[in-house]
């Protein structure tokens, strides 16, 4: 307060030249309350505040705001196209396992139809086989027979002269053909 | 050592405009910080590229951006976003400036009344002449309160008129009176420092560590009240808009 006296004269020129003095008094001296430095600063507040005004409404925010659209864009896009590229790689996975599975059943469905055939045709062949076979044994069978005809008819024969000859050596009588046969025929079927 | 904490708020003219009647218009050192504001915005607004990954400087901008618009559709819809350029300017000229004005030896433009004042000002006839503009007299229904009992709406209505043209007052009283006085006490405390040094010698300058960490944490109080009060003048200017765009509320 010592600067009392020297503040008022400083009063005149306020505009803080000399501010020592006009921290002296307050009140008056209070810089923020100087009506007298009022106008200047709405002026440059005016110029600054509507050059900035002008710089952030035509250049700064239409500025920053297209990048940020365009970030938003190129990552909706990119997105997009991954969900379509995956949508296609579904798809092409899901066309793949019906070819598969369809393929898996056309092959057992030939498989099934080749062991048929086969089967068939080696039923058909044994069947024939077997026919050929039995066909055989009968004819071996008859073969087997009439020879054992033969042989029996030839046996009957030889058994006949056989049986007069030893009648004769032992009676010295030749007996006559046909009870030669009838004891042959009785003692063969005993 | 005398402290003089008001000091730092002197407005020293640096050249002569001009004059207007008997009113000398002058540069002065607030116009400096006022154009210093407005090319560090436009620095940062206009020099971080236009990358599709963003750097550091251009994610700076685009965080700006997205807070200021962001914070218009919360409070005032997607209407509001007609004052965006208005709010990000507001938003940005106010922090830019109070957070250079934190650095020593510079000047806070916003702790002069008649600047906080111009701007509130600016808002409150916006909000008015947007108001009437759009919704003509159904504007004032702000005043009416829907639901008040009949016998007591003259005093609601009373209240309402009030504080709606008390609005420019608290709205640039809360700016200019927040930065006043944490650049008073930053100053105060900062002061006192040397004062310990230079009157008591080596115990004054043992003494004088805790008032400066006193200002270190104040300093870090002011970097956040500089964001928060530019944060609060936006908001609340989005809050006043939404009143002219939405009457009836």
């Amino acid at each position: 307060m010592a600067e009392k006296s020297q503040g008022a004269p400083a009063k005149g020129q306020k505009t803080g030249a000399h501010t020592e003095a006009d921290g002296g008094h307050h009140g008056g001296g209070f810089p923020p309350f100087e009506s007298s430095t009022f106008a200047s600063q709405l002026v440059s507040l005016v110029i600054a505040f509507v050059a900035l005004y002008l710089i952030v409404s035509r250049i700064a925010l239409p500025r920053v705001g297209g990048v940020i659209d365009a970030r938003q864009n190129a990552i909706e896009g990119d997105l997009a196209a991954a969900q379509k590229l995956k949508d296609e790689s579904a798809a092409a996975l899901k066309a793949y396992e019906a070819d598969l599975a369809s393929a898996r059943s056309r092959a057992q469905a030939i498989g099934a139809e080749t062991r048929e055939k086969l089967n068939a045709a080696s039923e058909a062949e044994r069947k024939t086989l077997e026919d050929q076979l039995s066909a055989k044994l009968a004819q071996a069978e008859k073969t087997i027979a009439a020879t054992r005809e033969t042989a029996m008819s030839n046996v009957r024969g030889i058994a006949a002269d056989a049986a007069g000859a030893i009648v004769q050596r032992l009676t010295g009588v030749l007996p006559d053909g046909g009870a030669l046969n009838s004891a042959v025929d009785a003692s063969l079927k005993g | 050592m005398k402290i003089d904490p008001i000091h730092q708020f002197n407005i020293e003219p640096l050249f002569t405009i001009g004059h207007i009647g008997n009113q000398t218009i002058a540069f002065t050192n607030s116009s400096l910080y006022m154009f210093i504001a407005v090319a560090l915005t436009a620095v940062l607004m206009l020099g971080g590229g236009r990358q599709l990954v963003p750097g550091r400087f251009q994610s700076v901008a685009e965080i700006s951006y997205e807070f200021v618009a962001s914070t218009i559709r919360s409070t005032a819809g997607s209407e509001g976003m007609k004052f965006f350029p208005l709010i990000f300017t507001l938003f940005m000229f106010i922090c830019v400036s109070n957070l250079v004005g934190i650095i020593p030896y510079t000047f806070t433009i916003s702790s002069h009344i008649i600047v906080t004042a111009a701007l509130a000002f600016l808002v409150f006839f916006t909000v008015l002449i947007y108001g009437i503009y759009k919704n003509g007299l159904k504007f004032f229904k702000i005043f009416v309160p829907s639901g008040v009992p009949i016998y007591i709406l003259p005093l609601v209505m009373f209240i309402e008129i009030l504080s709606f043209f008390l609005r420019p007052v608290s709205h640039s009283v809360r700016l200019f009176a927040n930065m006043l006085a944490g650049h008073i006490a930053l100053k105060v405390f900062a002061g006192f420092v040397a004062m310990l040094g230079v009157s008591l010698g080596a115990v004054g300058w043992i003494g004088g560590i805790l008032p400066l960490a006193l200002t270190v944490a104040l300093t870090a109080l002011e970097l956040l009240v500089a964001f928060l009060q530019a944060y609060v003048f936006a908001i609340l200017t989005c809050i006043y808009l939404n009143d002219a765009i939405h009457p009836g509320h």
